[in-house]
């Protein structure tokens, strides 16, 4: 339940509700919508982006004096676990034709077509259970062109001015010509869409979409599709080898520079494994659990950023690694579910984000990162938001007009997840509105790639969130989903192709001493040790007391007590 | 500029930094994590008190929001017989609760090829027999922390009714509760998945134009305005896209 203070406010909502339920029934927009000059206005200044202290030069590697995020440059500047002396390539592991690291939508997918397109066989190797990924947790849908009001260029139009006009135009017509497809493969597979009575699909709008083609299953989207996919994967050991809480930690290359593989690291058992592989697919997906400039995220366990530190160290460049996506609705009350993912389509489906006073002040489906912004200006500038017990703020999203809107019973229907989710805390959903605030929630940018999903380090592939270019500085919703599908079908083609014919020659972790000396040559000095694997949200006063051993000044001497740097921890003179 | 805002936390999950208010505010209870008591904060889900006592989960937990089932738990609170059964991210401690997650079930799921099995009673029968094994004692509902009707889509399933299947299991997170503490030791939520997909596969209109837009995609109908687009410059696109009309 809510506090008692927020009684007023909640009755001011209320009291707006008519009025606003009329609206909602016309036509035209809600709200005024924005238009450039007004959208750049609000990023400017209120996207946690455009804070001086978001984006430093990062100094070692291919994008050496580019200003990343702060916390990705961290990152990047870091010390591997492993120099080439300890890692012994003589006599490999395991040998396979493509190895996969990662085991949500994208891994799976180029699994599933490396083997049916090319019977080629794979081996996923990922950090925790198959499908424990971002793709798990996409609730509200996958933008597709196939109603007939749409078209496939529609689609690319609103992705491209979604993602401010910077995204790489062949990765958005891959994505937007391939997305009719997608829907008929995952159908194939038995994903069950929500479908009209004739059989056609059920759509829906998101943030920015000109056109209804938000695909769902019910707010399961992605839960339905992930264990579809993984059901199938199961269905092939024979040609797919899963290995499960064995997460790559760095990438093996050969004498002329492709890739040629990775070192695995199995976190039960601390050992690390060499696996062999003519070609490589990263699909590892985002970094949410970085918690860029403190936020709280909606990503997954294992969110950290893994492969982008990998493939930097080998060589591979990186792409709109300045830019983090805020969702506009995470949630800011209760505070046990702060920074939950609520979805956007709660906003397609007719919810409002109103202020304290019960009055709309942003468009409810503008682009995420000019919602978020619009939220966040809502709060800090207007003074307009309303504050938990806990010291968070937060806005209004006026839930109960969705049934208002499509009738009694819908909103249990559609969003079963949302309902649960609240209900637990004893919060009707379809009485009361949310509370919420922008949330961590996507890696805009990452490693560059081609519509083959190629980087410049040959052999190399890399699909989802963990690839940069495709959405610019700005994702629209709906396009993770369908980037995953796309991407991962497009990787597990090109990479197999590529694999039937690549001749490996010897094999080599040099690249991780190399990297060693320019951190060294440009004086970094860090405690940070990488991949991270895992966070730790274990108190400051446990952790100390975890890393005595060490004299509190190591990172700790098993891959699991590395941690995101932590001030009581640094030796002297670490940032 | 904007300060950090008060939605923000410093790294900290929302379960740990309300523990730390917590502790200031001295309301902590006790639990016992796998028989051994920690001190932690009364408002902390299990899985923020786990981390709290300063457990590294590697198994038992996955998206923390309540999709994935990694994270099955089961407890027993003070002066009651029942074992009750939760997900470690989305339940509350209570005071005295002693708890143990479950991260993983052991099960065999069925390998199968989809193009051969028929959307009907066969496919049960043939992949997940021990269905036929459910004596209807209602534990397998009982033990669901989505509170589904569990039992209800196992007999449905024995029916062959593989639409009820998909409607009732719709939500399940195969966190794999019911599937242990079942006497008649059924797999149901693999079983759930498979008839989910048998749905998908089968027992749908299809869209017809779906069909029709692959189709066009694949005969090159839209080539002409992609190149087109992409010639643009930004100017010219920018003019373009917020000219566009609206559904």
């Amino acid at each position: 339940m809510y506090p008692d203070y927020m009684a007023e406010s909640l009755r001011k909502v209320e009291q707006t509700r008519p009025k606003r339920l009329e609206l909602a029934r016309k036509s035209e927009p809600v709200y005024p919508l924005m238009n450039a000059e007004e959208r750049q206005k609000v990023l400017e200044g209120f996207h946690p982006d455009y804070e001086p202290s978001a984006r430093r030069a990062v100094c070692v590697g291919p994008n050496k004096g580019e200003k990343l995020t702060t916390e990705v440059s961290d990152l990047l500047e870091s010390h591997s676990w492993l120099t080439s002396e300890q890692v012994d390539l003589s006599k490999p592991d395991i040998e396979t034709d493509v190895l996969i690291i990662g085991g949500g939508g994208a891994g799976c997918n180029a699994a599933l077509i490396a083997m049916r397109e090319h019977g080629v066989k794979s081996v996923i190797a990922t950090k925790l259970r198959m499908g424990d990924a971002n793709t798990m947790m996409s609730q509200g849908g996958m933008q597709a062109a196939v109603s007939r009001t749409d078209s496939p260029t529609r689609h690319y139009l609103d992705a491209i001015g979604g993602g401010h006009f910077e995204n790489k135009p062949e990765l958005v017509k891959a994505l937007t010509e391939d997305g009719p497809a997608v829907v008929k493969w995952l159908e194939e597979l038995g994903v069950v869409w929500d479908k009209e009575e004739d059989g056609s699909m059920k759509v829906m709008h998101g943030g920015g979409t000109s056109r209804k083609r938000m695909m769902s299953c019910r707010d399961y989207t992605g839960a339905m599709i992930m264990r579809t996919l993984m059901d199938e994967v199961r269905n092939h050991p024979d040609m797919i080898t899963v290995k499960e809480f064995m997460p790559a930690v760095e990438l093996i290359m050969d004498s002329e520079g492709k890739c040629a593989g990775a070192v695995l690291y199995n976190m039960d058992s601390e050992e690390f494994f060499t696996v062999k592989a003519k070609s490589t697919i990263i699909a590892t997906g985002g970094y949410g659990r970085l918690h860029i400039r403190g936020y709280d995220t909606t990503n997954h366990y294992g969110a950290t950023g893994d492969g982008l530190v990998m493939a930097y160290r080998a060589g591979a460049k990186l792409m709109y690694m300045d830019s983090v996506q805020y969702h506009p609705t995470g949630v800011s009350f209760p505070e046990q579910i702060a920074g939950f993912l609520v979805t956007e389509a709660i906003r397609g489906a007719g919810g409002q984000p109103l202020n304290k006073d019960g009055e709309l002040f942003v468009f409810p489906r503008e682009p995420r990162d000019i919602e978020a912004s619009a939220i966040i200006r809502e709060c800090v500038q207007n003074g307009n938001g309303i504050t938990t017990p806990s010291g968070r703020v937060g806005v209004w999203l006026d839930s109960p007009l969705i049934d208002m809107l499509h009738g009694e019973g819908y909103t249990e229907r559609h969003f079963p997840a949302m309902y649960r989710q609240f209900i637990r805390y004893g919060i009707d959903i379809t009485k009361l509105p949310m509370l919420i605030y922008p949330s961590l929630h996507y890696q805009n940018g990452g490693i560059e790639i081609n519509e083959k999903c190629e980087t410049d380090i040959p052999g190399l592939y890399v699909a989802g969130e963990a690839s940069g270019g495709l959405h610019g500085r700005n994702r629209l919703m709906g396009n993770s989903v369908l980037d995953y599908n796309v991407f991962g079908i497009r990787a597990g083609r090109y990479a197999s192709e590529y694999a039937k014919k690549a001749k490996l020659g010897k094999l080599s972790v040099a690249h991780l001493d190399a990297y060693e000396k320019q951190l060294k040559d440009a004086n970094v000095k860090t405690d940070l040790v990488t991949p991270i694997l895992l966070p730790s949200y274990a108190p400051k006063d446990v952790k100390k007391r975890q890393l005595v051993r060490g004299g509190n000044t190591l990172p700790g001497s098993s891959v699991l007590q590395n941690r995101l740097h932590d001030d009581a921890f640094s030796p002297a003179g670490a940032k | 500029m904007v300060n950090a805002p008060a939605g923000a936390s410093s790294g900290l999950s929302s379960s740990q930094k309300d523990a730390q208010q917590d502790k200031a505010a001295e309301s902590l209870i006790t639990v016992y994590i796998m028989g051994k008591a920690y001190e932690v904060p009364a408002k902390a889900t299990i899985m923020g008190a786990i981390e709290y006592a300063g457990h590294q989960i590697i198994r038992g937990a996955g998206c923390r929001e309540g999709y994935c089932g990694a994270c099955a738990t089961i407890y027993r609170l003070p002066g009651d017989y029942k074992i009750r059964t939760g997900l470690a991210c989305m339940t509350m401690v209570e005071d005295g609760m002693t708890l143990a997650q479950i991260p993983s079930v052991p099960a065999e799921k069925a390998i199968y090829d989809i193009e051969k099995l028929k959307p009907d009673v066969t496919a049960i029968q043939q992949m997940y027999p021990t269905v036929f094994r459910c004596v209807a004692c209602g534990t397998c509902t009982k033990s669901c922390p989505q509170g589904l009707q569990v039992m209800d889509y196992v007999q449905a399933a024995k029916r062959g009714d593989i639409a009820s299947v998909m409607d009732l299991s719709f939500d399940c997170v195969v966190c794999g509760l019911c599937m242990l503490r079942c006497p008649a030791e059924i797999t149901q939520p693999l079983m759930g998945i498979m008839a989910k997909r048998l749905y998908g596969r089968y027992l749908r209109k299809d869209s017809p134009e779906l069909a029709e837009r692959v189709k066009a995609v694949e005969d090159g109908v839209y080539e002409a305005e992609y190149a087109e687009m992409m010639s643009m410059d930004r100017e010219a696109l920018t003019k373009r896209y917020y000219a566009r009309d609206s559904e």
